[in-house]
């Protein structure tokens, strides 16, 4: 799960990680209210789940409350466009108002848990400000690294070894130590995938500040963190997403238009794939679960025919436990209910595949019944072709 | 011949008196597979399913001779029945679960380390030696015996590819699920030493998705050391980066871990790969003619 930079920020201070003075408003007289509290010089920044805010607009200076007012005006209910966001660019909702620093200079760290080496790693580097994806590319030398122990937990002297890779000196040296044990101490505590500082800033009077800060959690841990599960923002995320995750169902919108209906995440993947190598497009991701359920198919089945972007779709099931005439009454039931808005090719494989392939024959309703997966995706992609040319 | 398990693994299931547990030891023991103990804690001295249930993994080794555990129990008490079923001397550790927290499996793999304890999944639907024994949630009738190891990261997908070469014709020896999860037990390396050493192994099907180093790391060794025909297949190949599709671990993270990547790597180090998911089983018997 991802969360705004505010939020980000309000975790982090909890575990002791300096950050700049400031909060977050929703309207323009509150913008003034807390610069007057933390002026003359602020900042604001527009505040969704995407990054390159600044080069699209939604990071702006004010040097007084009438600028303040004025930007805050701006931006709140601006569609802000980064390459982060896609052509629709997202509405700017809230901001973050923030006293300004005085940057001497921009650095960078992060935390993430390194899967092959199967521990969270600490990296560090003077290159802060640019992508950290950039920076491993072009110079892999400027990224310092140190992995945990699981059994000892960060080590003092770990953060003092890479403090000292940034040339860090005297009560500067100091702050940095602190901050990145506080930094790693924020993360394990919250079961988070991500906690990125870019850039963490030195500023001319000497401290040590997160001017971004972002963070993600591992989904799996968040029923033992509900005050993090409650920073979950539904505006940031893909409406129809929403609405499946609400049923436990597995959904992604992608931009083809053959939606895809399928039992399992590897199965799921591997039937968008073979959309592809027969000329089409996949729509979404779905995977209904192992166990395909009635109440899942049905759920699923409204998902996909709710998309106006999807012109024919593919079922694709592979009945194991679960046996393939239970999966059929499914769907006839769904597809009764809801209606055949568009061609549905239906290719189910596995346990009892003869009965159901004869309900779905008997239902009278117009499936395209499909031995194979190949055959599956070569008959979806012509229809999804014929449905998007009418 | 087969690998991990056979006909003389005896099988405890942890979680045996819940509803998944129920269900699936049910399912085993149709199979043939040999469970000769349940664990529930507070629920030692009944019997269930026709065998005893113990308090701890330790009493059903001792009593009824365990040597390897099955794991149904919830997310968030997973890693503790893994580390108990490791500690009470069991030298195999199959845990179906699903949705355990990276950091809980971080803490699983420092325990396990020095232990001589494998662990499958979590994650996963298991491990079968058609035939012999079936450890896990798969349908254990679309399995046939023969000579094709299969390790995969997927559930329904395997099972789509052991059709495959099922209707061709090639049984299994053993098929193993490494898990969905980004911190798993044993991986695409660590099976594929034991296929290399299995004289019942003739060719291996290797079945991975987007996301992590493990197919590339598999290249390496097979490049390196392996000397049976592999064939694979990696989903995820129309994948956006950045999304996590379904499997925890199913994510092209910073750039890293797609399917083009793991591809390439596989490939050049001599394995078969088919593009498409459908093709799975005639490159294996063109492997193996």
């Amino acid at each position: 799960m991802k969360i705004h930079e505010y939020q980000a920020k309000q975790i982090l201070k909890k575990y002791g990680v300096q950050i700049p003075e400031g909060d977050v408003v929703d309207t323009p007289a509150q913008a003034r209210e807390i610069a007057g509290k933390i002026g003359p010089k602020i900042v604001l920044k527009a505040q969704i789940h995407a990054g390159g805010r600044g080069k699209g607009g939604g990071i702006k200076l004010a040097n007084s409350l009438e600028e303040v007012e004025k930007l805050a005006q701006d931006m709140i209910g601006m569609t802000l466009i980064t390459h982060q966001t896609g052509p629709q660019g997202k509405l700017v909702r809230r901001i973050l108002v923030e006293e300004a620093l005085n940057i001497e200079r921009e650095l960078y760290v992060g935390v993430v848990i390194d899967r092959a080496k199967e521990a969270p790693v600490i990296m560090a580097s003077p290159e802060g400000g640019v992508e950290i994806e950039k920076v491993a590319a072009e110079t892999p030398e400027l990224i310092f690294k140190e992995y945990i122990n699981p059994a000892t937990g960060f080590l003092p002297f770990q953060a003092r070894k890479l403090a000292f890779k940034l040339s860090l000196k005297g009560e500067i040296f100091k702050q940095a130590v602190k901050f990145i044990l506080s930094l790693y101490a924020a993360f394990e505590a919250t079961d988070a995938s991500l906690a990125e500082i870019n850039p963490l800033l030195i500023t001319r009077e000497g401290y040590v500040m997160a001017l971004d800060a972002k963070m993600n959690f591992d989904d799996n841990a968040l029923p033992r963190h509900p005050d993090i599960l409650q920073m979950r923002d539904l505006d940031e995320e893909e409406p129809l997403e929403v609405e499946a995750s609400k049923f436990n169902l597995n959904y992604i919108k992608l931009d083809g238009n053959v939606g895809c209906m399928v039992n399992g995440a590897g199965l799921a993947m591997a039937t968008m794939d073979i959309i592809m190598y027969s000329g089409g497009m996949p729509a979404n991701f779905l995977d209904v679960g192992g166990g395909v359920s009635e109440e899942a198919v049905k759920n699923a089945f409204r998902i996909l025919v709710s998309d106006k972007d999807v012109k024919a779709a593919l079922i694709n099931i592979f009945g194991g436990i679960v046996r393939c005439d239970l999966v059929a009454s499914g769907i006839v039931t769904a597809a009764k209910e809801i209606g055949l808005r568009i061609p549905m090719v239906v290719r189910l494989e596995g346990t009892n595949v003869d009965q159901g392939k004869k309900i779905l024959e008997d239902s009278g309703l117009a499936f395209y019944p499909a031995e194979s997966m190949k055959e599956a995706a070569e008959k979806v992609v012509p229809l999804a072709e014929k449905g998007a040319s009418q | 011949m087969s690998i991990l398990i056979d006909e003389n693994t005896r099988v405890v299931v942890q979680g045996i008196t819940g509803g998944e547990g129920t269900f699936h030891t049910q399912r085993m023991q149709e199979y043939g597979t040999k469970v000769v103990a349940g664990v529930t804690p507070g629920k030692g001295g009944q019997t269930h399913l026709g065998v005893p249930v113990f308090n701890s993994v330790s009493e059903a080794v001792e009593k009824e001779g365990a040597n390897a555990s099955a794991i149904f129990v919830p997310a968030f008490f997973a890693a503790d029945a893994v580390m108990e079923a490791a500690d009470a001397g069991v030298s195999l550790v199959v845990c179906i679960t699903e949705g355990i927290p990276t950091f809980d499996m971080i803490k699983v793999k420092q325990f396990l380390k020095g232990k001589g304890c494998p662990l499958i999944g979590p994650n996963t639907p298991g491990i079968i030696s058609p035939g012999k024994c079936k450890i896990g949630i798969m349908p254990g009738h679309i399995h046939s015996p023969g000579t094709v190891g299969v390790i995969s990261r997927s559930g329904t997908l395997t099972y789509e590819a052991v059709d495959q070469v099922t209707s061709l014709g090639y049984g299994q020896s053993t098929a193993v699920g490494i898990g969905g999860d980004p911190v798993v037990g044993l991986s695409f390396t660590g099976l594929l030493k034991l296929f290399k050493e299995d004289t019942g192994t003739e060719a291996v099907i290797l079945i991975g998705e987007i996301g992590g180093t493990a197919e590339e790391e598999a290249a390496e060794y097979i490049k390196e050391e392996f000397p049976k025909p592999v064939v694979s297949f990696i989903a995820g190949q129309t994948a956006p980066p950045g999304r996590r599709m379904g499997h925890a671990g199913a994510i092209i993270a910073g750039g890293k871990g797609t399917a083009r990547e793991k591809m390439e790597a596989l490939e050049a180090a001599g394995v078969i790969v088919a593009k498409s998911p459908a093709e799975i089983g005639d490159k294996v018997k063109e492997a193996l003619s």
